[in-house]
């Protein structure tokens, strides 16, 4: 352990002193915010609170209505879909792109401003923009017709079987240059014998980056999908500003299900059923995973 | 010329190793067919990204009749600047008729102080984290952490409660505290990293001179810093720029942001939605990440690759 | 920490202007912004202004879903506007019972409202244990048929009377390739939509069974299933109309690319704006052509308690210059609605109008269902109806059996 003081002072409370006070914020934010704000939910979702907060408990009622209603089981689909999806294509073409971009190119500087640029745009923009590219009447759809194949039929918006993954086009447009440049900064931190071995031995290059260079960058990866797994549980502005959750509820995410039901339908207790589902789900893959990986390990 | 480069593993000599170039296999002529290969693979994805951007000036260019004749692609016949005045200066919501103008400022003013405080806590959590780890530090990180997993809006009841127990609730201290709250598990991730990847050697040493916890943070680990204070700078700037929601929810009118002028032209439909004006709209709300990022996108990479790569 | 302090003191520069700010200043929130909202709000506006006092405008664009959600926050969260739009019924209920806002009583008595409002049922929604809590400013009916007649002549047929005129136009319209009724995407159109097939069709009383006593059993009916029925028809007429926003979809109407849609009569702002003419340009059919009876919902502004003294006395002043005479001719001339109190003068007002307000005076009237329903309610019945509308593998009867579920549960 790195800086822990040596002094074996009885007084565990003074221990570290001034990095517990440093701490304070995170400490606060920490337990009232993202743990005080958790129980206080999940506390409420046992309740029929309306607009306001009040403490009229009815047991399980919100979560029975929950699961029984097929806009929340289309959103947990969707999301389940689109989660998939976009884990795995951030991940492949960001990786892709870095691992041609570190191929000694020329223009590297440009090229990596062109993949990064979307990701300084907010989720309201990049929902506008390919709302627009991908309307059928102005669009692409439009201007492929225009060419001649008057048959050509790209609506993913309005086709409630690929709305899904009209969203998804949009989200990996803005999210992959992120995962380039962390998966860039990786592959330049692998050691320059890495390659040069591998070359000796005569190992194709595919190989090499599959079993040797992507398992030597697991703290990559591992910070790239805290990045990608948190911003595909919180999916929101996105499906607002392209499809409002439409057509009819083919592109709606559990975010929206508890902003709507909190707000809209003026349901406190249903949406804070919905966001306790979320919660619980988010708890259960990732709770046993972070402790691992930042709890209780040692480090140098 | 990547043979040269002699120091390996330490992440703070790997920011100034980055620059020359990436390493990898020596240099090839220009027009071998794999050249043709990496090239072609990469201009193709530069298009996909450059499209919406193509797209978006182009249609805030053209004027209302051009557009709803042309296709999208193709270049505006006669070049008009008035989507944009009328974005910036003159575009309506409800009696209010100056534009995004109004916001500008207001973001101005969330942005920078909420950029200041969060990358400030956040970096003395990371440094708290990886070389003063007191008992139960790990826990208060692993919550955090899966703090990052909450969507936002499910928060905002608890935050509303909390700022007006505070009596900040409404103010513009309020949202600073909020966009330092939402920052700080992805940038105290990132600054933990980093710290953690400094040669231990160096605090070490400067604990057996009797350095304490904050002569050690201003006097060893800030100066070695700077790549990563600019990813932290660059991703908290891009999103506190681009909120919507908090901006909204947590001030009152004179704080509002630009992004809420944005959401007003967008969805303030009067008639036929004007594209171009949404357009122009859209790329001036998004002009300063984006000058952010052409200016800063080389220092982005070299800082992230210092606190990721390490952990 | 030399940080914190920069904070804490571009903090304070900011925060000075606000506190030496006019007190007879009042901020009032609403979502009106589209072209004929925002010239109807202009006229609030004005009148308020003419007191000496000053209308800060607290627009928030995208419909009451993104509206609402700020203005609890800020009435919840200690920092209340000074006067802020919902719509008439019970969106604002449990604030009022949480002692958030402010009884208007006084105002009320002394100018006599109870007399003057009418239909009293407005007043009604307003009352809550006796005491009055919001200034209701219009009467919007959603029951009216907008139809485009350019749309019917270019289809060579002549412009319907009545639902089934229409439904049986369809076919010549979508062989001119015009879209025969445009739903825009947003939940609440299709779900507003049903219920104006449900009074038309099914009629008055069948209508107040179910959305007022929530009777299931009538729900599951035979009535309804025909309801069901003429939904399922205008979905499959709906087809094709690409928008989200209503007025997008009123555009649809008004550049003739669509034959009609079924909208409060708040559209008829957007073809005032467009410079249309009822009769000539567009034809209205208020009840489908079928039962001439219209809903009272509406708007209403409510007042969040202050404590500022001198913006309490402005809140009163607003609250009066709402009702008056004046400002509801000029109001809800620009606005499309109709006025709340039976004794002004409309001769400016046209066809539609007019056509509005002998239903009005026959006392043909039901209430909106957001007076008889709750927001969670309406926000379940949003989510079947815009399922329904864009997925036709949805039969009319599995929707049925979900409606009545829904009525069962409803509060």
């Amino acid at each position: 352990m790195t800086g822990q003081a040596h002094a074996g002072r009885p007084n565990q409370l003074l221990r570290n002193l001034h990095s517990k006070i440093a701490s304070i914020p995170m400490i606060l934010t920490a337990v009232v915010i993202f743990l005080g704000g958790t129980l206080w939910t999940v506390f409420y979702s046992f309740t029929n609170s309306k607009l306001l907060p009040r403490m009229s408990f009815v047991g399980l009622d919100q979560y029975e209505r929950l699961w029984a209603a097929p806009r929340w089981l289309m959103s947990i689909q969707n999301l389940a879909i689109y989660g998939f999806f976009s884990l795995i294509f951030s991940l492949v073409i960001g990786f892709v792109l870095a691992a041609l971009m570190d191929q000694k190119i020329r223009f590297e500087n440009t090229f990596r401003t062109i993949f990064l640029y979307p990701f300084a745009l907010s989720f309201i923009v990049t929902g506008l923009v390919w709302q627009w590219v991908l309307n059928p009447e102005f669009g692409v759809q439009s201007v492929v017709r225009s060419l001649g194949w008057s048959s050509f039929t790209f609506d993913p918006l309005y086709n409630q079987s690929i709305v899904i993954y009209g969203i998804l086009i949009a989200a990996l447009w803005q999210g992959t240059g992120l995962v380039m440049c962390l998966m860039l900064a990786g592959l330049r931190g692998i050691d320059e014998d890495i390659w040069k071995a591998s070359r000796v031995d005569g190992i194709p290059m595919w190989k090499t980056y599959l079993f040797i260079i992507i398992p030597m960058m697991r703290a990559v990866f591992i910070t790239t999908l805290v990045i990608i797994a948190s911003g595909i549980v919180r999916v929101y502005d996105l499906v607002v500003a392209q499809t409002s959750g439409g057509p009819g509820i083919a592109s709606e995410v559990p975010a929206k299900y508890v902003y709507d039901y909190m707000f809209l339908a003026q349901n406190l207790g249903q949406g804070f059923a919905a966001s306790t589902m979320m919660l619980i789900t988010v708890a259960i893959i990732i709770v046993p995973w972070a402790y691992l990986e930042f709890g209780g390990r040692k480090r140098g | 010329m990547a043979d040269t480069i002699p120091l390996k593993g330490q992440a703070a000599h790997g920011a100034s190793r980055l620059a020359p170039g990436p390493q990898g296999r020596k240099p090839r002529p220009m027009f071998s067919s794999r050249n043709i290969m990496i090239y072609g693979a990469l201009i193709f994805a530069a298009a996909y990204y450059l499209l919406p951007l193509y797209v978006m000036i182009v249609t805030s260019l053209k004027g209302m009749p051009e557009i709803r004749l042309g296709n999208i692609f193709s270049p505006p016949v006669e070049i008009t600047f008035e989507p944009w005045v009328k974005a910036w200066a003159t575009a309506c919501t409800g009696l209010n008729c100056d534009g995004l103008s109004r916001g500008f400022w207001n973001s101005v003013r969330i942005t920078i102080p909420s950029t200041i405080m969060s990358i400030a806590i956040a970096s003395i959590n990371g440094y708290a984290l990886a070389n003063w780890r007191f008992k139960g530090a790990d826990l208060f990180f692993t919550i955090l952490i899966v703090g990052a997993f909450i969507p936002y809006q499910v928060m905002i009841y608890p935050i509303v409660i909390v700022l007006r127990e505070m009596g900040l609730y409404g103010s513009l201290t309020g949202l600073i505290i909020v966009h330092t709250i939402f920052g700080m598990p992805i940038l105290t991730l990132l600054f933990r990293n980093y710290f953690s990847s400094l040669p231990e050697e160096l605090f070490k040493a400067a604990r057996i001179d009797g350095a304490g916890f904050w002569t050690i943070y201003f006097k060893i680990m800030l100066p070695m810093s700077l790549p990563i204070f600019v990813v932290a700078m660059i991703l908290q700037i891009t999103g506190i720029w681009n909120d919507f929601l908090f901006g909204v929810v947590f001030t009152r009118p004179e704080y509002y942001p630009m992004t809420v002028q944005l959401n007003n032209i967008v969805n303030s439909v009067q008639g036929v939605k004007e594209y171009n004006v949404n357009m122009a709209a859209t790329i001036l709300t998004g002009a300063v990440p984006l000058i952010v990022y052409f200016v800063s996108g080389r220092l982005f990479v070299r800082g992230i690759a210092a606190g990721a790569v390490k952990g | 920490m030399k940080l914190r302090l920069l904070a804490a003191a571009l903090a304070a520069t900011v925060v000075l202007p606000w506190s030496v700010a006019s007190a007879t200043d009042l901020e009032v929130t609403h979502w009106w912004t589209s072209g004929g909202e925002a010239a109807a709000v202009a006229e609030l506006a004005k009148a308020f202004d003419a007191t000496g006092n000053h209308w800060v405008d607290g627009a928030i664009a995208g419909s009451g879903g993104t509206a609402r959600p700020i203005m609890i926050s800020r009435i919840t969260g200690g920092d209340p506007m000074g006067a802020t739009q919902f719509n008439h019924g019970r969106q604002a209920e449990e604030l009022v019972e949480a002692g958030l806002m402010r009884d208007l009583t006084d105002v009320a008595t002394r100018e006599n409202w109870k007399d003057i409002v009418k239909p009293s049922s407005l007043l009604d929604s307003c009352t809550i244990e006796g005491k009055i809590y919001c200034a209701p400013v219009n009467i919007h009916s959603w029951q009216w048929l907008w139809l485009s007649n350019a749309a019917f002549k270019k289809a060579g047929v002549e412009v319907p009377k009545n639902w089934d005129e229409f439904v049986a136009a369809a076919p010549a319209l979508e062989k001119a390739g015009i879209i025969p009724l445009a739903v825009g995407g947003q939940p609440w159109q299709s779900a507003g939509a049903f219920d104006v097939l449900m009074v038309a069709i099914a009629g008055k009383d069948v209508f107040n069974k179910v959305f007022g006593e929530k009777d299931a059993e009538v729900a599951a009916g035979p009535d309804i299933a025909k309801v069901f029925k003429a939904a399922d028809d205008a979905r499959k007429m709906s087809k094709g109309s690409n928008v989200q926003d209503w007025n997008q979809a009123t555009n649809l109407v008004i550049t003739g690319k669509a034959g009609g849609q079924i909208m409060g009569d708040w559209a008829q702002g957007e073809f005032q704006v467009a410079g249309q003419k009822a009769g000539t340009d567009y034809t209205c059919l208020p009840g489908l052509g079928v039962n001439e009876i219209i809903s009272t919902g509406g708007d209403a502004f409510y007042f969040p308690l202050l404590k500022d003294e001198e913006k309490s006395k402005a809140q009163e002043v607003l609250a009066s210059t709402l009702l008056d005479p004046k400002t509801q001719v000029a109001f809800n001339l620009k606005k499309g609605s109709l006025p709340v109190r039976g004794d002004v003068d409309l001769n400016a007002a046209n066809d539609c109008m007019k056509k509005g307000l002998e239903i009005l005076a026959k006392g043909n009237v039901i209430q909106g269902t957001d007076q008889l329903l709750s927001a969670d309610s309406q926000k379940q019945k949003e989510d079947l109806f815009s399922e329904f509308f864009a997925n036709p593998s949805m039969t009319p009867e599995d929707a049925q059996k979900r409606f009545t579920e829904i009525i069962a549960s409803a509060d």
